[in-house]
């Protein structure tokens, strides 16, 4: 068995801390709130001279995302980390960066985007780059962080899959919150991630390459396609990485976690930390003899549709939270889960939730009103309702 | 042009795998105006060949031998710098019949 260990760090050490381990060649990085402590606690390990990394202090996001494109275009693997408003200046680059199928991983905190300004939680910017043809995975807590960090690598740099990845942490209740989290050896963790294995390096000089010419109306929709499989990929890929993570460390993840699920008639989904309070709740009311579950969704895209029908099918209610709204049309999760849902069998009554915009709190007291909306079949499937707003 | 491949008979991310293919791009097609060149006005300075942005002058041991027009243009700027006006832009719709 590996001699792990346990330290009380925030998430965004955890994020830290499965980097350094990572070691990899070439980090840009430009300081944001709530991402910053990431990216001070990797460059005390770069000044410490605890990993080789380049480290780049870039001058914006958008650059840093550029120089992270170039790095990992050359054959380095690269990283940077990022939220907010600097994810939106990255925006034009981070859908380049997918499109060039360059297996970057990224640690993204989780913060409202500007306007009006507000440092706080919710999904409004990772959701922006919900198309940009990244995987986007999200956490409950540090523990899942540092674990989801290390398998993203493996997933990003796959051969059937090489694509960029996107580690969502919610701002402040994840990255500035501390907890207790198994740690792995580092020898450990460098040996489950490997050896990149570069895919047409810009650095082979023996076989020079072009990234990015002009791909016009000819040869452009074919791109897109290998874009669409790669992404199919992750369905075959990602579950063999998990199992390797599990017979390692004993902790087992998924597309998605079931929770009291077996005989739950009223079903929650939500993604990020909130699914800590939601346990919660469903404890409270499966103590008072209620049938309630939670879906945890960890993996936002490829959006797992086939596990979303296996565990939603025949339930009598389902809830979903969203921390972003989608204005003028409905919430990005809700749309996935009643999409997904559209020729189910038994199809369950269907409800959206709007919550927690901004940083407003999200407690058990609203997770339950919720609940009881459902099972009070008080549920209509185009009406979009609010938690903890007042109207 | 060559037959167009299907997307999974093609690299990754857009990638060109093989140095110089630009060589293989007839940009010749584009062109609305075709430079003409008379022989006999050609003093053989070059100011063509250094002007020229695609390399569609053609040249020997410092001798002008013509304009390749599978890659010309016709943007002219050959035209423009002759200082003995021995290249004349002239309209594509001239040639059409021509080559039939």
């Amino acid at each position: 068995m590996i001699k792990t260990h346990k330290e009380a760090i925030t998430g965004a050490q955890a994020a830290a801390y499965a980097m350094k381990q990572i070691e990899p060649d070439v980090v840009a990085a430009y300081p944001i709130t709530p991402q910053t402590p990431i990216v001070e606690y990797f460059a005390k390990y770069v000044a410490d001279g605890v990993v080789r990394t380049e480290m780049i202090p870039v001058e914006s996001e958008h650059s840093a995302m550029s120089a992270v494109v170039g790095a990992a275009a050359a054959g380095a693997r690269a990283m940077t980390a990022t939220s907010a408003n600097g994810l939106a200046l990255m925006h034009e680059i981070v859908y380049i960066a997918a499109s060039m199928r360059l297996p970057v991983v990224m640690p993204v905190v989780n913060r409202a985007l500007s306007g009006p300004i507000n440092i706080h939680c919710d999904h409004s910017d990772t959701m922006a780059e919900r198309d940009s043809g990244w995987i986007q995975i999200f956490c409950e807590d540090s523990q899942e962080v540092y674990d989801l960090m290390i398998m993203a690598v493996r997933l990003a740099e796959h051969e059937q899959v090489r694509l960029p990845v996107m580690v969502n942490q919610d701002g402040f209740i994840i990255s500035h919150g501390v907890e207790p989290v198994e740690l792995l050896p580092d020898e450990v963790v460098k040996s489950f991630v490997g050896e990149l294995k570069p895919l047409y390096p810009l650095l082979d000089i023996d076989h020079p390459v072009t990234y990015g010419p002009l791909d016009l109306y000819d040869y452009y929709f074919e791109h897109k396609r290998q874009q669409i499989e790669a992404m199919k990929n992750v369905f075959k890929v990602f579950p063999s990485i998990t199992e390797e993570f599990y017979k390692l460390t004993g902790r087992r993840y998924n597309f998605v976690e079931p929770y009291r699920m077996d005989d739950a008639q009223y079903v929650m989904v939500a993604l990020g930390s909130t699914n800590g309070t939601i346990k919660y709740v469903v404890d409270q009311l499966r103590e008072e003899g209620r049938k309630v579950g939670l879906l945890k969704i960890w993996m936002f895209r490829p959006f797992p549709k086939a596990e979303v029908q296996r565990y939603l099918t025949g339930r009598k209610a389902v809830v979903v939270l969203d921390r972003s709204a989608s204005f003028g049309a409905e919430a990005p999760l809700y749309e996935a889960i009643k999409s997904s849902l559209y020729e189910a069998a038994a199809k369950p009554l269907l409800g959206s939730f709007v919550y927690g915009l901004g940083g407003r709190d999200i407690n058990p007291e609203l997770v339950r009103f919720a609940f009881e909306k459902a099972m009070k079949h008080e549920l209509v499937a185009d009406q979009e309702l609010y938690l903890g707003l007042r109207e | 042009m060559a037959e167009l491949k299907k997307w999974n008979e093609i690299p990754i991310g857009g990638v060109i795998t093989e140095p110089g293919t630009a060589r293989k791009y007839q940009t010749g097609t584009w062109r609305v105006k075709r430079p003409v060149y008379d022989r006999s006005k050609c003093i053989d300075c070059m100011m063509c060949w250094f002007y020229c942005p695609d390399q569609a002058i053609m040249e020997e041991n410092s001798v002008m031998k013509g304009i390749n027009y599978f890659y010309c243009k016709g943007c002219g700027i050959c035209a423009n710098v002759c200082p003995k006006s021995a290249i004349e832009m002239r309209p594509e719709t001239e040639f059409i019949h021509k080559e039939e």
